[in-house]
């Protein structure tokens, strides 16, 4: 399969300070590739270069490539909301709209115009809330304000939001720090029946969700990437001493 | 024994501490409790229909303060209809955009502005309108209370608007919502109570103003619609009573100091109900 996102020699600075040292990887279409490492070390940074969000910090600083279908997205001649509706993304601290459940999940549909009338508006929510495992707990408050949603409501809410755009690629930021047992399990088999349409980059801390559902693992600290291989290897038999060592639980 | 002592001596000291700032906070209300009940008293008896519809007489033949009310609400209306698009615009601009030199320059000229004495805003409208029109007007009375309300208004809606957090907006900017899409249906919503709650004193402020009237829009004996005309006010209505000769004018300065009152209230229980999140 090919690559849908491919990294070259990427640095990236907050102000003078670098977050990130010189990455080069390779995300592969239609895959999970799961981000994992202690807290602090470039995950959500590295994340957020992709649908470049990291432009709302005015004080950082991209170098380097990085290119999505082959195209260098960090060109200045690059639309930039034509990539964020391609290159979707939950984000780590679930961010609901001050509207109604329902208008959260239509919102992306509606600017996109993406529907055909009120019933496929309706149709498309519904399936974003199905798909994110929320539909049964609040298909009859639809109408209600989504900050009276618990935390992990809140959570699977802005992953329904995500997918209701239907992006090419789903950039998940810890998308199930906030769930129980059996939300955490639903968002787990989504993202592996996604992946058959979708590219997955999914950002997490549980390395049995990690081994569970990704395809390839990459493994970062202090801002650099240490080793990526498939996951099997990566939990069997690790190149680096590092990775081993974290993977075990031995730090961090 | 000693521990008992140092512990009835923290709960005296803690019973004084609370008896002094409930203290001040009665005294702080009983001022305003007295400035009402004093306004009423004086003004309430005099409030009737034909002092609320009538215009001003003679001394001695009645008369009231309709053409005033009408005034202050027609000048109110349009300074909000030019001064509250261009202050929440101007918010807008200087929380989203701002920040760069021409948006610090703003915010300090706003600032200054808001310090400025309101009867300096009404010599400026004096000099530029009133001048070369030949005439006191209505229209000029309103673009004094114009300048006056937009500065306060980007300012508050600046800081409202800040409030947002960043999060929301990375959110919808996220699923591919253009920058203005966000600034208008994620960011204005979240802050509009607090907008609308600026709006709303910075038109309470503006319908208590004097001064700038006095220059501007002068008065009027007659129901005034026009505005290229003087128009009547209630507070340079007030003005002119309190300072006339005769005792009956000085209570029909209580009665319109009332009514003004009370507006100024239902504006600010407006403001209340408004802040009320829906979401
Ligand atoms: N907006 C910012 N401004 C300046 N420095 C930042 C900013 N965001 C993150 N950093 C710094 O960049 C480094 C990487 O942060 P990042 O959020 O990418 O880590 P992370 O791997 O996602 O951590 P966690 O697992 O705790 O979410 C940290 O040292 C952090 O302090
Ligand atoms: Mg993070």
């Amino acid at each position: 399969m090919g690559d849908k996102i491919s990294i070259k020699n990427l640095n990236f600075y907050y102000g003078k300070n670098q977050a990130l040292y010189d990455i080069s990887m390779k995300i592969p279409e239609r895959e999970v590739m799961a981000f994992v490492g202690p807290s602090g070390c470039g995950k959500s940074t590295f994340l957020r270069v992709f649908n470049r969000m990291n432009d709302t910090i005015p004080y950082a600083r991209v170098e380097g490539e990085v290119k999505i279908d082959g195209k260098n997205i960090y060109k200045t001649k690059t639309d930039v909301v034509a990539l964020r509706r391609k290159v979707g993304m939950v984000f780590q601290k679930s961010n609901p709209f001050p509207k109604s459940i329902f208008e959260n999940v239509a919102y992306g549909i509606r600017i996109n115009k993406m529907h055909s009338g009120k019933k496929d508006l309706a149709d498309r929510v519904e399936k974003a809330l199905r798909d994110a495992a929320l539909w049964d707990e609040v298909s009859d408050r639809l109408n209600t304000s989504a900050f009276g949603l618990s935390g992990g409501q809140q959570q699977r809410l802005c992953i329904a939001r995500a997918l209701a755009v239907q992006p090419e690629v789903i950039l998940m930021d810890e998308p199930a720090s906030a769930l129980d047992p059996i939300a955490t399990q639903k968002i787990e088999e989504l993202v592996v029946e996604l992946k058959k349409k979708y590219t997955i980059v999914i950002v997490t801390h549980n390395m049995q969700q990690a081994a569970r559902i990704s395809d390839k693992t990459a493994f970062f600290m202090l801002g650099k990437l240490i080793e990526v291989n498939p996951t099997e290897k990566m939990f069997t038999n690790p190149d680096d001493e590092l990775t081993e060592d974290y993977i075990t639980g031995r730090f961090g | 024994m000693m521990d008992r002592n140092t512990h009835s001596r923290r709960k005296l000291v803690s019973g004084a501490m609370t008896l002094i700032t409930a203290a001040c906070a009665i005294a702080a209300i009983i001022v305003l409790v007295l400035i009402l009940t004093y306004i009423a008293a004086k003004g309430l008896t005099t409030i009737n229909y034909e002092f609320l519809t009538d215009t001003p007489k003679p001394v001695g033949e009645g008369g009231g303060i309709g053409n005033a009310i009408m005034g202050s609400a027609l000048m109110t209306l349009l300074a909000t209809a030019i001064g509250l698009p261009i202050g929440i615009g101007a918010g807008v601009y200087l929380a989203e955009f701002g920040e760069n030199i021409f948006g610090n320059t703003v915010r300090f000229l706003a600032d200054t502005l808001i310090g400025v004495p309101s009867i300096i805003v009404g010599i400026f409208i004096y000099t530029l309108i009133v001048l070369p029109m030949g005439r006191q007007s209505g229209l000029a009375g309103a673009l004094s209370l114009a300048i006056i309300m937009i500065p306060i208004v980007a300012r508050t809606t600046e800081e409202m608007i800040r409030l947002v957090p960043q999060s929301m907006r990375e959110g919808a900017l996220a699923l591919g919502a253009p920058q203005w899409r966000v600034t208008w249906n994620i960011v204005m919503p979240a802050a509009a109570s607090g907008i609308a709650t600026g709006a709303m004193l910075s038109i309470a402020r503006i319908s208590g103003e004097t001064a700038p009237l006095l220059f501007t829009a002068l008065n009027s004996r007659f129901y005034n619609y026009f505005f290229d005309q003087p128009m009547a006010s209630l507070t340079v209505q007030i003005y002119n009573y309190a300072t006339g000769p005769f005792e009956i004018e000085h209570q029909m300065a209580w009665a319109a100091t009332l009514i003004l009152v009370g507006l100024i209230l239902v504006i600010n229980v407006l403001v209340r109900f408004l802040t009320k999140k829906k979401y």
